[in-house]
């Protein structure tokens, strides 16, 4: 391949980040120390988890993402061609190895992979009901550990009850038992999601065999689900709208904010209360939904910014009286659907093929759910929980002035913590004076900073030796990252005729004025008829999918949770650009064509 | 005995009395296929012209005795009998008839003097096919009952090419037993036009449509004489995806003095694609309907009407069977027999394969 990506070993910390190591584990920078092999392998950063400079505890759940995804290639069901993905932290951003399975193994994991994928697809229905179950109890024992501030006396129970040990050991235990769950969690979201990435793959092959000339995306579309829980959120909202209209209660959102649309309501009488008691069954656990990638301690949650949903619903409330229709059209969706299997089917060759396709097709739509859905119940549900109960760790720090603010806890690093809840446990014990208030609220301040400085760097999208093919089935489907972006990326922004490239993710082709943000605060931003431009999206955006005619993000492939909502919200979408958000400017007319993966300015 | 059968009127039991040709028409009418309105003069017209003139005597006698290795001779006694024919006259019934369909025709197109192409369609085995085709047989853009009159008489009198006179001779066929069906039907004035295969001919695919287009009437394409516009379109999505323009530097277009001529693309024209993407998707889904209808892959000619609206535009004007690929079969995907339902190996040899490698589809 022509052009090069900088070594690791050659690039430096922007100004004023100097010494950001700290920020993290040692053994996740690069370093002198392995130098020679880090220098020889291809790293791509991943912009569409961590598009922002990570939180010293936030890399955390990152970490342990990367690292569960890689145990079961490499230790557990022995993918043939793929071990794990290594990862460093550079400059606070995300970089990712995948790490190829010597050839010379592949026929030994190729048996072993038979046998131990094998025991998931036969059995995929009980296991994958058997893994909400787990999750689900899994939620339920993070939001039972209690983290509030150390009593000034130990209850009387815990003396008479005989247990024998106390609020601080207790506290201390709880967050060791918050970081194990999490470490659960993650190993949990990967036990068999490679396993559907290759169910949907081998269908995904057969296609393009049988019918050189089909797209992409017409073969997501014969495998997608209709009814996903990663959409049921934005259901509830549409729900509720539809609720208040029909019980006559819409006056009560004139009022412009949360305060005062609930007084209204509890005013309103039976219909008013009814609507709040449906609102509050409808958060949990729905609203425990992120507004950015749920990798974030800073991304908003809806459940504890209600404003966010209430906005939302005011939107639809707003679209339904101007008599708009809000329906996700399921119906039409599983038509098309089915009709689209049923014409690809006529244009086969054999009955063999057409058993070979039913087969494929069949497994591809046994795993979809899975597939789908673990993103709302992993990186929102659970991640919500996660967020908050750090937060409530955190609120007892900042009592005894450990911290200025609950959230400043997200700046030490995870293994710092229980050193601080030690420090806090000694000087509750003697009682004495803690070291901690004037030892962390300094070390917090000058990781701020460092952070702050780390955002203004730009990462390069790649770094070592680009592979001559990538052929690392996950990279490709997860990331979007194939031989030909990397291509692109080595070209480097928007080509003399204004036109980008990216990957189709979502057909059809649409002209308007862009409208460029980079985060969902920016979300209000963006006016009716716009083309939303941003790094990427996020599932929780859905609600204002309604307005746009389409999108076009810096990253993403095409299973990428944006081109998933798009497709599903009949939006065209181009992924995985790499140069949107830095080329195209707000108000540019811009034409969309997802089916064909460009975006030209034409202003 | 009829004397005149319009497109829609026609049935699998009148081939005899219609021919090859008009049958197809009528056929594709009937199947609700977007084909130009026309109608048939039956063989009975031919009969009854021939019978009252007496026009078998007559050719016995210009015949007799005819050496078919004389090619001068043979080129001027055919030409006699060809005169004959395209001058006799025709039963007043029959003639009033023609030119109340002509009328009626004119009337369906909305215009005083529809232009019409006026064909032969062949009826008997003793009668040479469509390899045969030549300039005495097809008469494009004839306007007015009388030139229609005439162009009838002409395909008639094809019946005498040269050719096809000692082909009987050769094969023993009596020059009684012939027969002439004529079709007269609707000319379209195409904006654009071409032809289409229901797969994609560079790889069999069955899922795509390929189509040739270019400027004007589809002539150029059909004869190669222009390197058209070229646009592949999948048949379930109906996304466009590939297109390429080419260069379309000539075009046959309507004169105005009612001739069809080749002319010089102007060069910013020549570059600019002919079909619009709602064209594109239109042609497509007729491609669709008329590989439905026969059942089996499809090689048609289409025209863009530039005298209908938007959306009923797309005009059929051809439809074969097409016979590369399909002499060929499908190919399968699972080799034959080999298909032995485990499904985890045929998951391992994909995550082996570097199929997926190549990601989204280009154009």
């Amino acid at each position: 391949m022509a052009g090069k990506f900088p070594l690791p070993s050659e690039i430096v910390a922007p100004a004023g980040a100097e010494g950001w190591q700290e920020l993290y584990n040692y053994s996740s920078s690069f370093s002198a120390d392995r130098a020679e092999y880090e220098d020889s392998m291809f790293w791509f950063q991943d912009g569409v988890h961590w598009p922002k400079a990570l939180l010293p505890w936030d890399a955390s759940l990152m970490e342990m993402a990367i690292v569960s995804l890689s145990q079961y290639n490499s230790r557990h069901l022995l993918v043939p061609p793929a071990n794990g993905i290594d990862f460093r932290i550079l400059n606070g951003y995300v970089y990712l190895s995948p790490v190829p399975a010597p050839e010379e193994d592949i026929p030994m994991r190729a048996e072993q992979f038979m046998q131990r994928a094998g025991h998931y697809f036969l059995n995929w229905n009980e296991l994958y009901d058997n893994w909400l179950v787990k999750i689900r109890d899994l939620v339920k024992e993070m939001e039972l550990l209690e983290f509030s501030s150390l009593p000034d006396v130990e209850p009387l129970e815990v003396v008479t009850s005989g247990a024998g040990v106390g609020s601080g050991g207790a506290i201390q235990a709880n967050y060791l038992k918050l970081l194990s769950c999490a470490s659960t969690l993650w190993q949990y979201h990967f036990e068999f999601l490679n396993l559907g990435y290759a169910a949907y793959l081998d269908f995904f092959g057969f296609c393009k065999q049988a019918f050189p000339g089909i797209s992409d995306l017409a073969i997501a579309k014969m495998v997608a689900g209709v009814e996903v829980d990663l959409f049921r959120p934005d259901e509830e909202l549409k729900r509720l709208a539809r609720m208040a209209v029909d019980t006559g209660i819409t006056d009560a959102f004139k009022t412009g904010d949360v305060e005062g649309t609930c007084q209204a309501l509890r005013a309103a009488g039976e219909y008013g209360e009814a609507w709040i008691s449906s609102f509050q069954q409808s958060a949990e656990p729905w609203f425990n939904f992120s507004t950015g990638s749920g990798f974030s301690s800073q991304d908003k949650i809806w459940i504890e910014n209600v404003e966010i949903p209430f906005d939302f619903i005011k939107n639809y409330i707003d679209s339904l009286q101007a008599g708009g229709d809000i329906n996700r059209p399921t119906e039409a969706i599983a038509a098309e659907r089915d009709r689209i299997v049923a014409e690809y089917m006529t244009f086969l060759a054999s009955d063999e093929d057409r058993e070979a396709f039913n087969g494929k097709l069949g497994l591809a739509r046994v795993v979809f759910p899975y597939v789908e859905n673990h993103n709302f119940y992993v990186e929102h549900w659970s991640h919500s929980v996660i967020w908050r109960k750090m937060k409530e760790l955190g609120a007892v720090f900042a009592k005894e002035g450990f911290l200025d603010a609950p959230e400043d806890i997200f700046y030490l690093r995870r293994h710092e913590v229980p050193d601080a809840l030690f420090d806090l446990y000694h000087s509750w014990a003697a009682p004495a004076p803690a070291r901690g208030p004037h030892y962390w609220p300094p070390i917090v301040a000058r990781r701020k900073g460092i952070v702050e400085a780390l955002n203004t760097w730009k990462p390069s999208p790649a770094l070592g030796v680009p592979p001559e093919v990538v052929t690392e089935p996950f990279t490709i489907m997860l990331w979007g990252i194939t031989s030909d972006s990397i291509a692109n990326w080595l070209g480097g922004g928007a080509s003399e005729d204004g036109t980008l490239n990216g990957m189709a993710a979502s057909p059809g082709v649409e002209e308007g004025p862009a409208r460029v943000i980079f985060g969902p605060d920016q979300i209000n931003e963006v006016l009716d008829g716009e083309i939303l431009v941003a790094p990427l999206t996020a599932p929780s955006w859905a609600p204002i999918f309604g307005k746009i005619k389409a999108t076009v993000t810096d990253t993403g492939g095409m299973m990428s949770h944006a081109a998933i909502v798009c497709r599903e919200y009949g939006l065209p979408a181009v992924t995985g650009t790499g140069f949107a958000t830095s080329t195209i400017k707000t108000g540019q007319r811009i034409r969309v064509d997802g089916s064909n993966g460009k975006v030209t300015i034409l202003d | 005995m009829t004397t005149i059968s319009w497109f829609e009127s026609y049935w699998a039991g009148m081939k005899s009395e219609v021919g090859g040709k008009a049958a197809s028409l009528g056929e594709m009418t009937g199947a609700g296929l977007p084909v130009p309105p026309g109608f048939a003069v039956c063989t009975s017209a031919y009969r009854r012209a021939r019978d009252e003139s007496d026009l078998d005597a007559q050719i016995a006698r210009i015949l007799h005795g005819l050496n078919i290795n004389d090619t001068d001779s043979v080129t001027e006694r055919c030409g006699q009998i060809r005169k004959l024919i395209s001058t006799m006259p025709i039963p007043e019934g029959i003639e009033l008839q023609i030119r109340g369909a002509y009328l009626e025709l004119s009337a369906r197109a909305g215009t005083k003097e529809v232009p019409v192409a006026v064909r032969s369609s062949a009826t008997s085995e003793d009668s040479p096919d469509a390899s045969f085709a030549g300039e005495h047989d097809t008469y494009l853009w004839v306007r007015g009952a009388e030139d229609v009159i005439d162009a009838v008489r002409r395909c008639w009198a094809s019946l005498f090419t040269d050719r096809a006179t000692c082909y009987r001779v050769e094969m023993g066929y009596d020059h009684r037993s012939v027969e002439m069906c004529v079709v007269v039907q609707k000319m379209v004035h195409p904006k654009a036009a071409g032809v289409a295969f229901t797969l994609d001919p560079t790889n069999g695919d069955r899922s795509q449509v390929a189509i040739d287009a270019a400027w004007g009437f589809g002539e150029s394409v059909v004869a190669g004489e222009v390197t058209p516009d070229n646009f592949r379109v999948d048949k379930v999505m109906l996304d466009i995806t590939k297109r390429i323009i080419s260069a379309k530097t000539q075009e046959y277009v309507l004169t105005d003095h009612d001739t069809v001529e080749k002319v010089d693309t102007d060069p910013e024209r020549a570059l600019q694609p002919c079909l619009t993407d709602a064209e594109i998707k239109a042609i497509t889904k007729l491609a669709k309907t008329a590989e439905r209808h026969y059942g089996c892959p499809q090689d048609i000619e289409w025209a863009v009407d530039v005298d209908l609206p938007e959306g009923e535009n797309i005009i059929l004007l051809q439809s074969r069977p097409e016979t590369v690929w399909s002499r060929k079969g499908p190919t399968a995907v699972i080799a034959p027999g080999t298909n032995t339902g485990d499904f985890m190996s045929s998951i391992v040899s994909t995550l082996m394969s570097p199929l997926y490698t190549k990601g989204s589809d280009g154009p």
